[in-house]
C-alpha cells in the first residue's frame, strides 16, 4: 500500500528509472513524462505492480500545440482505488508518430483512442477497430486541432429540390467575432503599428 | 442434413423510444440472440470542447449544463472546482453548502429519471408519471435559485451566482419530508414486481474486475460491489461534514443497480436535510473582486465595482498557467474535467470525461449472447444521456 503521492513518485522513479523523463507533483497529482516507446510497458507496470495498482484507466486525451516540433501531447489519466491516488502520464509526439494502443491492457481504451483519432488524427498501432466515433459519417478533418475552424467547413440542410440532405461549405452572414483581450489598455494593434511607422519615417 | 443459419442485421435507433436519445445500435442477431453490437454515437456531437476553447471561463459554464442535462449543476461543479484549484481561491462555507445542496438535488433528479424510464423500457408506465411530478418540483427549486429549470448556470468559479431566495429552504425541507413516501410508493410498484424482476435480475451482470477494466464508475461500479464514491474517498467541497452511506450492490446486475439508485436517493435526501439544518451564514461567493462580480447595488455607487463588473463580463478573469484534472461524483459516475490553462482568459484545452462514454462502450461485451429484449433493459440501467456521451 502506498500512503502518499510522494511514495508513489519514489517507487515509479526507482523502478522505471530511465523510462521516466520527468516527474512532478502539482495540485496533489503526480505528472510523469514518458517516451512513446515506453508507454505500454509503463502503463502495464502501473497496472500490475502490487504496490501501484492503477487498475482503472480514466481517460485518454491529446493536446495540440501547433507551434511545437512535437505537435501533440497525449495524456493518460489513471486511477488506483486501493491507494486512492491518481497519476497523469504525458507523452509528446509529432504528427506522424504511431502510438501503441492500450486496448490489450485496458479494453476501455478502445473508444478513448478512437476519440483521440477522430479529434486529432493521431493513429494507434494494433488498435482493433480504429474508426471515427463522434463526427459525422464521411467527415473530413480533425475538429480539435487548433487549425480547424470553430465553425467547421461544411454545413447541412434539407434541399427541397433534390429532396435530400445536402452538404455545403459554411457561409456566415457575419464573421465570427474573436475579440483580442491580450492587452486591452495599450490601444489596438493597428494604431500602434501606425505610430511606429510614423516614428520610423520621422527618423 | 445441416441447417444453415444466417445472422440478421438490425438497426436500433437513432430515433427509438428506448434508445434514450439519439443512439444508433447496429445489432447482429442470430434469431433473437444478440451476436454483436456496434453502437454508433456522435449524433448529438456539438463540439463542446472546441467551443470552450474559444470562450472565457465564465462563458464556458453554460456548456456544462448541456452535457448531462438531467443533472446540470453537478457538471458545472467539476469545471468550477478545476478553475478554483488553478486560481487557488477558496469558496466561502455557505457557498459550499449551497453547492452540495444542489448537487444532491441533481442526483435525485437524475436517478428519478433513470429509474422511471428504465421501468418504462421494461413495460411499467406508472413510475414515470409519479417520478416526473417530483422532478418538476425539484426543477422549480432550480428555477427559483438560478432563473431556469434546466440550464442553470449557477455554480461559478469562486462560489455560486446568487444567494438562496427567501423561503426556498422551507420548501425544500417540505419536499424532503414528502419525498421518501413517494420513493416508498415507487418501490411498491417496482421492487417486488414480478415482471420488473424478471426483466432485470441477472441481466447485464458486471463482475468487479470487468467494471474496473471497462472504466466504470458511479453506480455501475458500486452495483458490482466496489465501495468507491468520490464524495467519500476523495472528498471535495464540504462533503466531509456530512454523514451518509454508500449503497453497494452484490450481483452487479440491472436489479442491483436499480436498488443502489433507490438507496442513493434516500441518502441524498438526508444530505439535503443536514445541509439546510446546518446552513451557515455569510457570503456565497469568494470576495475576491478580480474573480467574482460585485453586487448589483454596488454598481450604482462604486466606480471600482462598475469597472470590475465590466471587465469580468467582457474580458473575464485570467487563470494561472497549469494543468489539472478534477472529478466529481456526478449521478452517473465520475465526471471529470481535464483543464489546461495557458495564462489567458480562455482555457487552452478542456477535456470532459463523461461517465456514460465508458459505460456505453461496454454494451457489446455486456449483451453478447443475450436476448434482444435485454438490450433496452441493460441500456436503461447503464444510465445513458446523450448530452454527455457525445459532448
Amino acid at each position: 500500500m502506498l500512503k502518499t503521492i510522494n511514495d508513489l513518485e519514489r517507487i515509479v522513479n526507482s523502478i522505471l528509472t530511465t523510462a521516466i523523463k520527468k516527474s512532478e507533483i502539482k495540485y496533489n497529482q503526480l505528472y510523469i513524462d514518458v517516451e512513446p516507446e515506453d508507454i505500454t510497458s509503463t502503463i502495464l507496470f502501473l497496472k500490475t505492480n502490487s504496490k501501484c495498482k492503477f487498475r482503472q484507466l480514466i481517460d485518454i486525451t491529446a493536446v495540440d500545440y501547433p507551434q511545437r516540433q512535437k505537435r501533440f501531447k497525449i495524456v493518460y489519466l489513471l486511477l488506483s482505488h486501493e491507494n486512492n491516488l491518481r497519476i497523469i502520464i504525458n507523452m509528446n509526439i509529432n504528427e506522424k508518430t504511431e502510438v501503441s494502443s492500450l486496448t490489450k491492457i485496458f479494453p476501455s481504451a478502445n473508444w478513448m483512442e478512437r476519440e483521440v483519432f477522430d479529434m486529432y488524427g493521431i493513429s494507434f498501432k494494433n488498435h482493433p477497430d480504429l474508426r471515427r466515433i463522434l463526427t459525422d459519417y464521411g467527415f473530413d478533418g480533425h475538429p480539435l486541432r487548433k487549425d480547424f475552424p470553430l465553425t467547421g467547413n461544411t454545413e447541412v440542410r434539407y434541399s427541397e429540390e433534390k429532396k435530400k440532405v445536402v452538404y455545403e461549405t459554411v457561409k456566415l452572414d457575419q464573421e465570427y467575432r474573436d475579440f483580442d483581450f491580450d492587452s486591452p489598455w495599450e490601444g489596438t494593434k493597428y494604431l500602434s503599428k501606425k505610430i511606429e511607422k510614423t516614428k520610423i519615417e520621422k527618423k | 442434413m445441416v441447417k444453415k443459419t444466417k445472422t440478421m442485421n438490425l438497426n436500433f435507433g437513432p430515433q427509438h423510444p428506448a434508445a434514450h436519445g439519439v443512439l444508433r445500435l447496429i445489432l447482429e442477431l442470430d434469431g433473437e440472440v444478440v451476436e454483436k453490437i456496434d453502437p454508433h454515437i456522435g449524433l448529438l456531437h456539438r463540439g463542446t470542447e472546441k467551443l470552450i476553447e474559444h470562450k472565457t471561463y465564465t462563458q464556458a459554464i453554460p456548456y456544462f449544463d448541456r452535457l448531462d442535462y438531467v443533472a446540470p449543476m453537478n457538471q458545472e461543479h467539476a469545471f468550477a472546482l478545476a478553475v478554483e484549484r488553478l486560481l487557488n481561491v477558496e469558496v466561502p462555507i455557505r457557498g459550499q453548502y449551497i453547492r452540495v445542496l444542489f448537487c444532491e438535488i441533481g442526483r435525485i433528479l437524475s436517478h428519478l429519471l433513470n429509474i422511471t424510464t428504465q421501468a418504462l423500457d421494461v413495460g411499467a408506465l406508472t413510475p414515470s408519471l409519479w417520478g416526473f411530478e417530483e422532478r418538476e418540483t425539484l426543477m422549480t427549486f432550480y428555477e427559483r435559485v438560478s432563473g431556469s429549470r434546466l440550464h442553470a448556470n449557477y455554480f461559478r468559479p469562486g462560489g455560486v451566482h446568487r444567494d438562496l431566495p427567501i423561503g426556498l429552504t422551507d420548501d425544500i425541507i417540505k419536499f424532503c419530508e414528502n419525498f421518501p413516501k413517494v420513493l416508498d410508493d415507487l418501490e411498491t410498484l417496482l421492487t417486488d414486481n414480478r415482471i420488473f424482476k424478471q426483466r432485470n435480475v441477472n441481466i447485464g451482470i458486471v463482475t468487479q474486475q470487468e467494471a474496473l477494466d471497462y472504466s466504470f464508475s458511479g453506480v455501475m461500479l458500486r452495483g458490482s460491489g466496489v465501495p468507491w464514491d468520490l464524495r467519500k474517498s476523495q472528498p471535495y467541497e464540504c462533503y466531509k461534514d456530512f454523514k451518509f452511506k454508500i449503497p453497494i450492490g452484490k450481483n452487479g446486475d440491472c436489479y442491483d443497480r436499480y436498488l443502489c439508485r433507490m438507496e442513493e436517493m434516500r441518502e441524498s435526501v438526508k444530505i439535503i436535510k443536514d445541509c439546510i439544518k446546518n446552513l451557515p451564514t455569510g457570503p456565497v461567493k469568494s470576495i475576491d473582486g478580480k474573480i467574482t462580480p460585485p453586487k448589483k447595488e454596488e454598481l450604482k455607487n462604486s466606480m471600482e465595482a462598475l469597472i470590475h463588473h465590466f471587465k469580468l463580463f467582457s474580458e473575464g478573469f485570467r487563470v494561472n498557467k497549469g494543468e489539472i484534472y478534477t472529478a466529481v461524483e456526478a449521478p452517473k459516475g465520475e465526471f471529470g474535467v481535464y483543464l489546461i490553462s495557458d495564462g489567458t482568459n480562455k482555457p487552452y484545452k478542456c477535456k470532459i470525461r463523461a461517465p456514460g462514454f465508458s459505460h456505453l462502450q461496454a454494451m457489446d461485451y455486456l449483451l453478447k449472447g443475450n436476448m434482444l429484449a435485454d438490450v433496452p433493459a441493460v441500456l436503461g440501467s447503464l444510465d445513458i444521456v446523450f448530452g454527455e456521451v457525445d459532448r
